[in-house]
């Protein structure tokens, strides 16, 4: 029992060395070896600031911008130091009052908009830093940020376009438009 | 549901079941000791880590001994990481200057990983040091990877072998396991995650200026963003890979450094069923049947592909207190729809619905999507998946052993009531075995239920519930039964870091452990001690479709049984309140 002890205890040292040290130096390494930018978080930066990650949103709430997903992230929204989402079940009262605010806040930013109200757009995402909105929580959007920004409907059409990126190799996951890429672009515009 | 939904689907059943007979007959040689394609490259390794840690390679060990071994390491285990956090603020690697974590929290999670089961109390971005992920918890997700496999072997020993005492060397089998299979296919999928996007970096949080400011909960102005990184993509690959589900950050593969594409989704969706699945074709390759091994892949496969069915249907319908709002939920080319509360954009309804059920069924407990916002009945097949045991491809090892507890019952219940002696794969199955298969099956009953009933009772259990009603019930069913099989995954609104969950999940996780791996390798023992029977007109014939449907319908009335008062308190009840 005793040399079997001893054994274990060796084993996990070696092992620590192998499994802890060394093979994540070899991933480090060939990661930013290979694939540099998204090995660091993917950054979008202009002139020598970082003005955010092309994968995590951030919160917006003016009319001249598109607005994404909810976030429920401790002490801010999109909160990326520490991600969370609200866990809701599906029948808290808490939930409703959430979904009946971001019902009412994009009907007073907008209040002609009579199209159906994409389910994205009213929900809490599960990470609370989700980058993306689907094409219909983007088209329900398209004539608030024209008229904010007096663009004519068709160029910000264009631009959500430009933004969206269908199914990954025509197959993996659903549609999306990137929300901070697309804003990024819109100030660009003007 | 869009058609190509229905396509991702077939593509990931598909390439999971095309990958079993590579990586499957790959590993009966990896464990079998024969030359395989990494021989040369990882030979010199292994001889390596035998030499330094005093192994003797061709040694045979009895069960009792096999069992000794893996409860002296998982005991160095324990310690060492409960120390690693404690001392985690003295220790380098450390940029976020976290302090030490405190003591209930650290027995807690020191146990998590090395019971394979990833259970978090914490969130991993704002509690653990670069070096407690690194050299702490990611270290045990290889090794307790290993230690399931190893158990595994040692009782696909007892089914091939006849008239001897011993059942393998426990060191042996856990360094082929970690230096053959887990490390190769680990390195591969970090890669290929880091082109996706998965971050894997030394240099701390990055400070990004927000496009438009926000307020805080105190009605500060924030003009900053804060963005946490660190050396994720390694630990997101063995957590995958080694069933264990403890993530870097704390949403886990919902974050989107953790998981930020659809593809980077498909391959760990593919990462948590892999090995698992294969290792049915190495129990079937080993215990030279093979056609034993695919009759249980088959059966594994059609209660994943129900269980999938019907938790995808219910996520797709949406909630219908939304609906009532008026929010349109329904599919079509430019939404997918469905519930989305707690689910990403880029996954969707349906590949959020699809994880979680493989999350489940294997022991895996990763997330991509919360599963506390969960519909009601689509919260409810994580929640049974688990239940049954995690036998449907399961944990890496643990997953085929607990199945083959289930086949010993199914075997053995056949034969009282058709009046055949019970046997399995030329072995009579009589009353230790029977004892011991019993207790591999009940303890984690007995686990989830006492573990519930006990939280419900106490104040200090009641107070963690997050949300009201019957949710807040199948928060604590859905604890337990994620601890008390090894699973790992959440209902997370419930507030467990305190004493009295760390406390009480840390127990179920180690009882439900040990007390299937100990009845495991006694079975191996007795088993490898038997004459082999030769197959008769008498004999049950166990790779047939009848004793398939059979072998199903023991798991279904287990699980069924034990289970549906529980279930009917939470999200049942929840269910019909809604309507």
């Amino acid at each position: 029992m005793l040399r079997q002890l001893k054994t274990a205890v060796l084993f996990l040292l070696v092992f620590t060395v192998i499994t802890g040290v060394i093979y994540p130096l070899i991933v480090t390494g060939a990661a930013q070896a290979f694939f540099h930018s998204q090995a660091n978080g993917s950054l979008i930066e202009a002139n020598g600031t970082i003005q955010g990650s092309a994968l995590i949103g951030q919160p917006f709430s003016d009319p001249r911008y598109f607005w994404g997903r909810l976030s429920s992230t401790p002490d801010y929204p999109f909160n990326a130091s520490a991600s969370q989402g609200s866990n809701y079940g599906p029948s808290d009262p808490a939930l409703l009052a959430a979904v009946q605010a971001r019902m009412d806040a994009l009907k007073a930013a907008d209040p002609a908009n009579t199209l159906p109200v994409p389910v994205d757009l009213v929900t809490a995402s599960g990470s609370g830093l989700d980058p993306n909105i689907s094409v219909a929580a983007a088209e329900y959007q398209v004539a608030r940020v024209a008229r904010e920004r007096s663009l004519s409907v068709d160029s910000v059409t264009n631009l959500v376009k430009k933004y969206t990126s269908g199914r990954q190799f025509l197959i993996f996951g659903e549609p999306r438009v990137n929300v901070l890429e697309l804003n990024l672009a819109l100030d660009k515009l003007e | 549901m869009n058609p190509g939904d229905y396509l991702q689907i077939i593509i990931y059943i598909g390439a999971l079941l095309l990958l079993v007979k590579p990586l499957g007959s790959y590993m009966a040689k990896v464990f079998q000791g024969e030359r395989n394609v990494l021989s040369r490259a990882i030979g010199p390794l292994e001889r390596f880590v035998y030499r330094i840690s005093g192994i003797r390679s061709d040694e045979e060990m009895s069960w009792k001994t096999y069992a000794m071994a893996m409860m002296l390491f998982t005991l160095a285990g324990l310690v060492s990481l409960y120390a690693i956090e404690r001392l985690q603020a003295i220790l380098p690697l450390n940029p976020q200057n976290l302090g030490a974590v405190n003591p209930d929290l650290a027995f807690n999670t020191s146990t998590s990983f090395n019971t394979n089961t990833n259970w978090q109390s914490y969130g991993g971005e704002t509690t653990m040091s670069y070096l407690t992920q690194m050299a702490g918890l990611m270290v045990h997700q290889f090794l307790s990877a290993a230690v399931g496999i190893a158990v595994l072997l040692a009782l696909i020993r007892g089914f091939a072998r006849h008239s001897v005492k011993t059942i393998g060397n426990f060191w042996v089998d856990a360094t082929r396991a970690v230096l053959y299979v887990l490390i190769p296919l680990s390195l591969i999928l970090a890669i290929l995650l880091v082109s996706q996007g998965v971050v894997q970096t030394f240099s701390g949080p990055k400070t990004a200026d927000l496009l438009q400011s926000t307020l805080d909960a105190n009605g500060q102005v924030v003009t900053r963003q804060t963005i946490a990184t660190g050396p994720a993509a390694a630990m997101v690959a063995i957590k995958q890979l080694g069933t264990n589900g403890g993530g870097f950050f704390n949403v886990n593969s919902a974050h989107p450094f953790e998981n930020p594409t659809p593809f980077s989704n498909f391959l760990e969706m593919l990462a948590i069923l892999v090995i698992p699945a294969a290792l049915c074709y190495t129990f079937g390759k080993m215990a030279g049947d093979t056609r034993q091994g695919w009759l249980i892949l088959g059966v594994m496969t059609v209660i994943f592909v129900a269980m999938v069915s019907v938790c995808i249907w219910s996520e797709q319908s949406g909630n219908p207190a939304l609906a009532k709002l008026g929010v349109d939920q329904t599919a079509s080319s430019i939404q997918s729809g469905g519930n989305m509360e707690g689910k990403e954009v880029r996954f969707g309804s349906v590949n959020s619905a699809l994880w979680a059920v493989a999350t489940t069924s294997a022991s895996n407990g990763s997330v991509n999507s919360m599963h506390d916002s969960f519909t009601t009945i689509g919260g409810l097949i994580p929640m049974w998946m688990m239940q049954l045991g995690e036998v449907v491809y399961g944990g890496a090892g643990s997953g085929l052993y607990g199945m083959l507890a289930f086949v010993i019952i199914a075997v053995f219940i056949a034969g009282l009531m058709i009046g055949r002696t019970p046997e399995y794969l030329g072995k009579k199955i009589e009353a230790f075995e029977m004892k011991m298969a019993s207790l591999m099956v009940l303890i984690p009953v007995l686990l989830v239920l006492f573990g519930t009933a006990l939280a419900v009772t106490l104040t200090a259990g009641k107070t963690a519930v997050f949300n009201p009603g019957p949710h807040g019930f199948s928060e604590v069913l859905y604890a337990f039964s994620s601890t008390g099989n090894n699973n790992g995954s959440a209902f997370a609104g419930l507030g467990t870091n305190t004493f009295f969950y760390n406390i009480a999940l840390a127990t179920a996780m180690l009882f439900a452990r040990y007390w299937l791996a100990v009845p495991a390798l006694a079975i191996a023992g007795s088993l490898a001690q038997k004459k082999s029977v030769p197959v008769s007109s008498g004999t049950l014939p166990t790779h047939t479709p009848l004793f398939g449907g059979w072998l199903i319908g023991v798991i279904a009335i287990v699980g069924a049984l034990s289970f549906f008062p529980a279930l009917s308190l939470g999200p049942i009840a929840e269910r019909l309140m809604m309507r």
